[in-house]
């Protein structure tokens, strides 16, 4: 449903050394089937909202191609745009318009007439929730309402595609909660080969787990990940590491022990201290991922033969915000690329 | 031009959901009026014509119009909707007319509103009511005129106050062009092609020779030159902030 191939983005930026080229977006190449939530990630400044405003038409590439369901966006903008919802960072709307005027443009931009209109804003509001403030004006609405305002206008004509910058930014834990279950209703709506193609870009971790069934990555506006969010807890050096909360008497050398077990190349403390009697967190990671669920056996058995006391054991998926940081940071900077 | 009608709703309407408009035509009734009775002397000329009414016209759109052109496109680039708007499915010309034709019809509205002194004239005397209908067509068309200027100006940055004075510095030298002072003052060393193509680049005297109830096919042409070229501009500035 979109197919985004090499697409590079170059800006001139003036500085005190004169002018620069800056690449905001360095080649990047990925698709999204129909049904499929895509999770946009990256650091701030990777590049994530200047694609995004390249595959909705709003910047021109300086280089590849993207084509939202079929239509290159460059030479048949109209076409392409009339199959996507966009949702840009911030989600802006015009201050003196009330939630209705607003949403009732949105659907004369987009041809939308008659009975269709009017089922198409029904069903938007209802699915939105701003029955409430349809005749308030927008500058007066909460961050929460705003960001729905803007989600209505996205999904108004039931378009293949969905972009959405940052839907849930800045809102609170119920509005996310309530964002997430919607986008999730979207994706799944009609089977997955009726279901929308979704993307959304965040730099909240939580969200991909959340709600996304792939991520791609971009760091330094490159693509560093295109996988599922399991496969990226997997690349986490955390994956299937064990953790187990113990009690134990004073001077058991609890590190030295856990260290002692075939198996397990490291253990970190996961508290900042050991207090004599309290329950002290210790993380055993085992050499390579498939000797992780062979771990947990063993510590227990361990904990027994001490006399330790165990409060909770578990073994770890993987460390989303680790894997985040090696990818985008030392990756992007380590290998010079 | 696709959804350009769409724009224009949104746009005439948006006029009305704030004080603006009230502000605006009030403002433009209250200075027609004062132009015309105080400075024009309307009563002391003793003859039933709205000459001092329009003449006053370009000066008070010299203010007014800019006014109502620096919101078109600045006002977008502030609030990040320009992103909104462009990623709909409307041709970037169709949102460009729909905008001006919006502002346009604004102040063709305000314009329409100083139909009481039509009103009085007849009443008080018998005025050659088809010069009256030439004056506002031109008035219309100067302010269109004016209103194309400002689209451009507001297109090219993001600040209202800058949009503001860059059209009223375009639009004063439109104007300036063909007023005697200059124009006495240019002849003296250009050539006399130079001149003829300064004054005939002028609203002054195109408003003039339409106000006086001649209205012209190439007055005509040149405001609709004009506006067509103004709203091109527009429609290219706004296209190059996607590079």
């Amino acid at each position: 449903m979109i197919q985004v191939q090499q697409l590079t983005k170059r800006f001139a930026s003036r500085g005190d050394s004169g002018v620069r080229e800056i690449v905001a977006v360095d080649g990047v190449t990925f698709s999204v089937q129909p049904g499929e939530v895509v999770g946009f990630l990256g650091p701030n400044g990777a590049g994530k909202s200047t694609t995004m405003k390249m595959v909705t038409g709003y910047l021109s590439p300086s280089a590849g191609t993207a084509k939202v369901a079929g239509f290159d966006v460059q030479t048949q903008t109209r076409e392409a745009q009339q199959q996507l919802g966009y949702l840009p960072e911030g989600a802006p709307a015009y201050p003196d318009m009330t939630p209705e005027s607003f949403l009732k443009f949105c659907a004369d931009a987009r041809g939308l007439k008659g009975e269709a209109r009017k089922k198409s804003l029904e069903k938007a509001v209802a699915r939105t929730n701003l029955q409430g403030v349809l005749r308030q004006n927008v500058e007066t609405l909460s961050k929460g309402f705003k960001r729905r305002v803007g989600l209505a206008q996205a999904i108004l004509h039931e378009p293949r595609v969905l972009i959405m910058d940052e839907p849930t930014d800045g809102l609170d834990p119920n509005q996310k909660h309530e964002v997430r279950a919607l986008i999730r209703e979207m994706a799944r709506e009609g089977g997955s080969e009726k279901g929308k193609a979704i993307v959304l870009s965040t730099h909240i971790l939580e969200e991909v787990d959340a709600v996304c069934s792939r991520v791609v990555m971009i760091a330094k506006g490159k693509l560093v990940a295109d996988c599922t969010p399991a496969e990226l807890l997997a690349k986490s050096r955390y994956h299937n590491a064990v953790t187990v909360t113990v009690r134990t008497p004073s001077g058991a050398r609890v590190r030295e022990e856990l260290l002692g077990l075939s198996g397990v190349k490291t253990v970190e403390i996961a508290e900042d201290q050991v207090r004599e009697g309290a329950a002290t967190s210790w993380t055993a990671l085992p050499h390579e991922a498939h000797l992780g669920p062979a771990l947990a056996p063993k510590i227990l058995e361990l904990c027994k033969q001490r006399g330790w006391n165990v409060d909770a054991i578990r073994m770890e998926t993987g460390r989303l915000d680790d894997v985040f940081r090696e990818m985008t940071v030392e990756k992007a900077l380590g290998t010079g690329h | 031009m696709a959804g350009w009608h769409a724009v224009f709703k949104r746009e005439f309407g948006g006029y009305f959901a704030t004080p603006v408009a009230l502000v605006f035509i009030v403002i433009f009734l209250v200075l027609a009026g004062v132009f015309t009775f105080e400075l024009g002397g309307f009563f002391q000329r003793g003859q039933a014509d709205l000459r001092p009414f329009f003449d006053f016209h370009p000066w008070l759109y010299l203010f007014l119009v800019p006014a109502v052109a620096m919101r078109l496109w600045a006002e977008e680039r502030r609030t990040g909707t320009m992103e909104l708007l462009l990623t709909l499915p409307i041709s970037p010309f169709g949102a460009v007319l729909g905008k001006f034709l919006a502002a346009w019809a604004f102040v063709g509205l305000a314009l329409a509103l100083t139909f009481p002194i039509w009103w009085s004239v007849n009443f008080l005397g018998e005025p050659d009511n088809g010069a009256i209908f030439a004056g506002y067509v031109g008035s219309l068309l100067m302010a269109g005129g004016f209103l194309a200027i400002g689209s451009a100006m507001s297109a090219s940055t993001k600040s209202q106050v800058v949009a503001f004075i860059l059209t009223i510095v375009v639009c004063l030298v439109l104007l300036l062009a063909g007023l005697s002072p200059v124009v006495n003052f240019i002849k003296g060393w250009m050539p006399a092609g130079m001149v003829e193509a300064i004054t005939g680049l002028s609203f002054l005297t195109r408003f003039e020779n339409i106000s006086r109830g001649v209205i012209e096919l190439r007055d005509l042409l040149y405001f609709a030159s004009l506006m067509v070229v103004c709203l091109v501009i527009t429609t290219w500035v706004v296209g190059s902030r996607r590079q």
